[in-house]
């Protein structure tokens, strides 16, 4: 069995970085960063991207070393990709985050609103059933990320850590500073308009739920998802709470979501029509008949 | 964006050559170089005459902007000289200065449909703080009409957008004096900050009468559930400027510094 040389060269500078001798062909890439990573340790495997071209795609780290088209000595090239945080961290700090700060303005916790109010309580029933609901999503959501999702990657740059939270946060203290204000006027229709909000969220939640577990199990053979089955949940919950609290920062936050979504969804449209010719066209990204 | 262009029967007659390889049956490879070249053509075509279209209408857009902006600088120069004061000169161009600069946000659709090679975001930001200035500042809160910021980045405005525009104009026209190419890259230097002290000195004159009007304000309770200080947002808008100011600045500098060092290289080679 012949052994294989490989040596790493920076991407932007081609110094060279580290070389291997005496590779099994049948190395991954993985165990190829691996070993890369003893000798630069600041540069762990999930920072690394290597690829065969400077400006190429970076290689997965499944790829078998033979199965490349390199000789019996590869020269890869590496590049930086920056300090790298799990998914799951991220989604757990995203999620926790409203949760907790939706609560705090719930609970009219000191310095938010005028004094005399502290930690009292909304007259009104539909403040307190939003907060459930609100809360109830943000609970379903941690749960689904530490049970339910399996990632495909296993990291992100860690500058989206910043840019997720204050976009979750941010719109999470905005909505409930005016859900949980002492000023705060409920729905114009009463009732009805309260009920009916209800039952839409609750559909939808079920309906959500119920696909991530569905897609749970497809997700090694799964490949025609047909994702606005995805969306349109996520959207139905968002647009139940609005109706619900009758609150303008809740359903401009329900709009950017689904602006994300959209372009999110026809992105991935995309790279499914790239990879799977057979992939349907007809099957519009988001709203069928719509978009 | 393909256009599936069908050849018109009449194009395989002009185009049939005879074929240069007699063992061959006769139209066998000449026809499928034919209909090669006629497709070729009719995409050319079609995408020449779309340059010229959107050359056209750069062009016009460009003179037009440029003519607008001069009737601006000219009459604001006759006002001052025939009445020698600034007062009243805001509400004398008013109307003409906010129908070129909201013509303006058409730019923002040229980038993002492709036909100028600028970043969309760059232009949208410039183009908004434009008409954020004239329709929401100085055309609605009257007491600040007459403060000297609000000349000092008029005057800045139409001495950037003058050349600006006609930068682009004669750029089009394949026609580029020097010195037009020279002020456009250097003019801002001095101008933009210029203009950025204008805009702040005009905002921070106008946030006393903001307070004691409420304008634009929505307070609590209303059935929105939503609430909107004007008065804050303007402090808001004030502390970007610290941020996006230089951003903008250093990107205009290294554009400058791009197209004055490109000439450099071509003078050493000659």
């Amino acid at each position: 069995m012949k052994h294989y040389e490989v040596e790493i060269l920076d991407a932007k500078t081609k110094d060279k970085l580290c070389f291997l001798d005496k590779v099994e062909p049948n190395a991954t890439i993985g165990e190829i960063k691996s070993m890369f990573h003893k000798s630069h340790p600041q540069w762990y495997p999930a920072r690394q991207s290597i690829r065969l071209d400077p400006k190429g795609k970076s290689l997965k780290d499944e790829d078998v070393l033979q199965q490349l088209p390199v000789g019996t000595t590869a020269t890869f090239y590496f590049r930086d990709l920056g300090a790298q945080i799990s998914w799951v961290t991220v989604f757990l700090t995203e999620y926790t985050g409203p949760l907790v700060i939706y609560l705090l303005f719930y609970f009219r916790v000191p310095f938010i609103y005028t004094p005399k109010y502290d930690f009292t309580t909304s007259k009104h029933w539909v403040v307190h059933l939003a907060c459930m609901c609100h809360s109830f999503h943000y609970v379903k959501r941690l749960l689904e990320t530490l049970f339910v999702h399996r990632f495909s990657h296993g990291t992100m740059p860690l500058r989206n850590i910043f840019k997720n939270c204050t976009y979750y946060w941010g719109f999470a203290a905005w909505m409930a500073y005016y859900i949980n204000h002492p000023l705060y006027t409920p729905p114009i229709y009463g009732e009805q308009q309260i009920r009916l909000a209800l039952i839409v969220f609750l559909f939808c939640q079920i309906g959500n739920f119920s696909i991530h577990i569905a897609l749970r199990n497809l997700r090694p053979p799964g490949r025609f998802v047909t994702l606005w089955l995805f969306f349109l949940p996520q959207l139905g919950s968002w647009l139940g709470f609005t109706l619900m609290t009758q609150c303008l920062p809740v359903a401009f936050f329900t709009l950017v979501g689904f602006i994300q979504m959209t372009v999110w969804a026809k992105g991935k449209h995309r790279s499914y029509l790239k990879e799977f010719r057979d992939y349907p066209p007809l099957r519009s990204p988001i709203l069928p008949f719509v978009l | 964006m393909d256009d599936p262009a069908a050849p018109p029967p009449h194009h395989h007659h002009q185009l049939s050559a005879p074929c240069p390889f007699p063992s061959l049956p006769p139209g066998a490879m000449a026809s499928s170089e034919e209909d090669g070249t006629v497709e070729e053509k009719e995409n050319n075509n079609k995408k020449r005459t779309k340059s010229a279209l959107v050359t056209a209408w750069l062009t016009f857009y460009n003179i037009a902007m440029t003519a607008g902006w001069l009737v601006l600088a000219i009459t604001m120069m006759r006002f001052y000289i025939q009445k020698g004061t600034h007062k009243g000169l805001y509400r004398s161009i008013a109307r003409t200065l906010k129908f070129f600069q909201t013509f303006a946000l058409v730019e923002v659709g040229h980038c993002a449909v492709g036909i100028v090679r600028t970043s969309v975001i760059v232009t949208g930001v410039q183009v908004c703080s434009r008409i954020f200035m004239v329709w929401f500042i100085t055309s609605s809160i009257r007491q600040i009409q007459n403060e000297g910021s609000v000349i000092l980045f008029l005057v800045v405005w139409t001495m950037t957008e003058l050349t600006r525009y006609s930068y682009y104009t004669f750029k089009l026209l394949h026609h580029l004096p020097f010195f037009i190419k020279w002020a456009r890259y250097n003019f801002f230097i001095i101008l933009y900050p210029l203009g950025v002290v204008g805009e702040l000195f005009t905002i921070y004159a106008a946030l006393p009468f903001v307070r004691r009007s409420g304008m634009y304000s929505m307070r609590l309770p209303n059935k929105y559930n939503v609430s909107f200080d004007y008065y804050y947002c303007l402090i808001i808008v004030m502390l970007s400027y610290i941020p996006l100011f230089p951003q903008l600045y250093l990107h205009m500098l290294r554009q400058r510094r791009r197209v004055l060092h490109g000439e450099v290289i071509v003078e050493k080679d000659d």
